[in-house]
């Protein structure tokens, strides 16, 4: 049997994932899963895909994590420059913006697929998609990542506008939970951020929090634990 | 009319005369010489006092185990230390580059280097250079803001974990951390499960091999544990020691004496 011979060390660090943002009644819920890889190991089983930009904006990371990582350092960094400046806090319009302009300009080096999501005075909770080539698009929900592949039909059916919290979090959570079903580049636990004119509240839901589908079978006893 | 091909010197720059040649010869079938790689197992964990830094000591080249006690646990700061998977010389350069970095920014701010500080140098210069620079680290460190520790991949990107693996050796390590893992260890069982870890490297991944290197770094200091577990001792040595040949006469010339100074200043001696 051949050695690894560090083959997939020299693969990209990407995260496979399966984002998503929904708007409710009061502002928006960001949920991710927590499955990093490099080729076909996992990396690490429980990494923060949702990141801060300011108090009342978030990301939410998909695809090479480097390219992400390093595109939230610099609207992080911008978007504080611009907040001293402007002596507000900056939109969610402004953040994804930023976001979008660099995903744009840089399209041909980047690899990083982001989701936007926050609330500000102005526009309430706002959800905006940055897909691939740097688009930018602002709508009630958006989802992204190798997982997204699997909630089309189901968002498409199952969203509803001004849900409450409690409603929007159990939707984003069964909306991952399905996705981590069925790709196999998603996966540990589902991280959830919720934003509105309160503040900031973030949440996690370990493997037996999760709603089970067809055919799987209830976790039972956590071998690791004694 | 003959052409006269006229020979220019080299402005300068690289210069691509061999490529052809070199080219030619591996068509032939010569191999190119192999990078030495640090084939390597890794690990970093945080205990219930700081950090522990553990390294296996085999560097290869190709198959040929070329350094069969290289040291991988490089320093950065006093407090922060940073393990090096990869092309060696990377993972040399590019530690020793950010050590100098944080030095002068230590004299710059008149404070203790912070982990977060080295993790920011060391992501930008491997992003910028695109993965070329085949360095995969764990670093850890414990600061003013506490203990730390970051596993940073070739493409820039970091994961803050409390326990991390890296290298060839990785999968063998982390089956280890993710059964004997636990929050809040004390350094001795900390150390326990490090050392556990590199093992299952040393002895279940080709690339990884001889001894286990340490590091522990508290608020209070620092131990550098150097070949603290030395499980693959030589095995076929002599008690009295090899003799290969006896020595039949020696004759020492000394050849300072042979030379006159005719024009000159004579070279200083020391």
């Amino acid at each position: 049997m051949e050695p690894m011979a560090g083959g997939w060390m020299s693969a990209a660090h990407s995260m496979g994932t399966t984002i998503l943002a929904v708007e409710y009644d009061e502002g928006v819920i960001l949920g991710a899963d927590s499955r990093t890889t490099t080729g076909v190991y996992v990396a690490n089983r429980a990494s923060d895909k949702i990141t801060q930009l300011t108090d009342n904006v978030y990301i939410c990371r998909s695809g090479s994590a480097a390219d992400t990582q390093v595109v939230s350092d610099y609207v992080r960094y911008f978007l504080n420059q611009h907040t001293i400046q402007l002596g507000k806090e900056a939109t969610v319009k402004t953040a994804a913006n930023l976001v979008k302009e660099l995903a744009y300009q840089n399209k041909s080096f980047l690899q990083a697929g982001m989701i936007v999501a926050g609330w500000d005075k102005y526009d309430g909770g706002s959800v905006y998609g940055i897909p691939l080539g740097g688009t930018l698009l602002r709508l009630p929900f958006s989802s992204g990542g190798s997982g997204s592949s699997y909630l089309y039909g189901f968002l498409d059916q199952a969203w509803r506008p001004n849900m409450s919290k409690d409603e929007a979090e159990r939707f984003v959570v069964k909306s991952i939970a399905l996705a981590i079903a069925r790709d196999g580049a998603s996966g540990g636990v589902v991280r959830t951020v919720t934003v509105n004119a309160h503040g900031v509240e973030r949440n996690f839901f370990a493997g037996d929090k999760l709603p089970l589908f067809h055919e799987e079978i209830s976790p039972g006893r956590n071998p690791l634990l004694a | 009319m003959t052409k006269t091909a006229i020979d220019l010197p080299p402005k300068g720059g690289f210069s691509f005369d061999l490529c052809r040649r070199n080219a030619f010869l591996e068509s032939q079938g010569a191999k190119m010489p192999k990078f030495r790689k640090t084939g390597t197992t890794i690990v970093g964990l945080v205990f219930k006092d700081g950090v522990i830094l553990g390294a296996d000591t085999r560097a290869t080249e190709g198959e040929i185990v070329c350094d069969k006690n290289c040291e991988k646990i490089h320093y950065l700061a006093p407090n922060i230390y940073c393990c090096g998977a990869g092309t060696a010389a990377d993972t040399e350069n590019v530690t020793d580059m950010v050590s100098s970095q944080l030095e002068l920014h230590r004299y710059a701010t008149s404070r203790e280097s912070r982990v977060v500080t080295a993790l920011t140098m060391l992501k930008s210069h491997l992003f910028g250079y695109q993965g070329k620079v085949s360095a995969a680290l764990v670093l850890g460190g414990v600061d003013v803001t506490g203990p730390h520790l970051h596993a940073v991949y070739p493409h820039g990107s970091t994961d803050t974990l409390p326990f991390a693996t890296m290298g060839s050796g990785s999968l063998a390590a982390m089956a280890v951390f993710e059964s004997r893992f636990k929050e809040g260890m004390t350094k001795e069982q900390g150390i326990e499960v490090v050392c556990a870890a590199i093992c299952a490297g040393i002895f279940n991944d080709l690339g990884s091999g001889s001894n286990v290197d340490l590091c522990v770094i508290t608020k209070g200091g620092k131990e550098y544990l150097r070949n603290y577990q030395q499980p693959n001792p030589r095995s076929y040595t002599h008690s009295k020691g090899y003799h290969f040949t006896t020595i039949l006469s020696s004759k020492i010339r000394s050849l300072r004496n042979h030379v006159r100074v005719v024009e000159g200043d004579a070279m200083e001696e020391e």
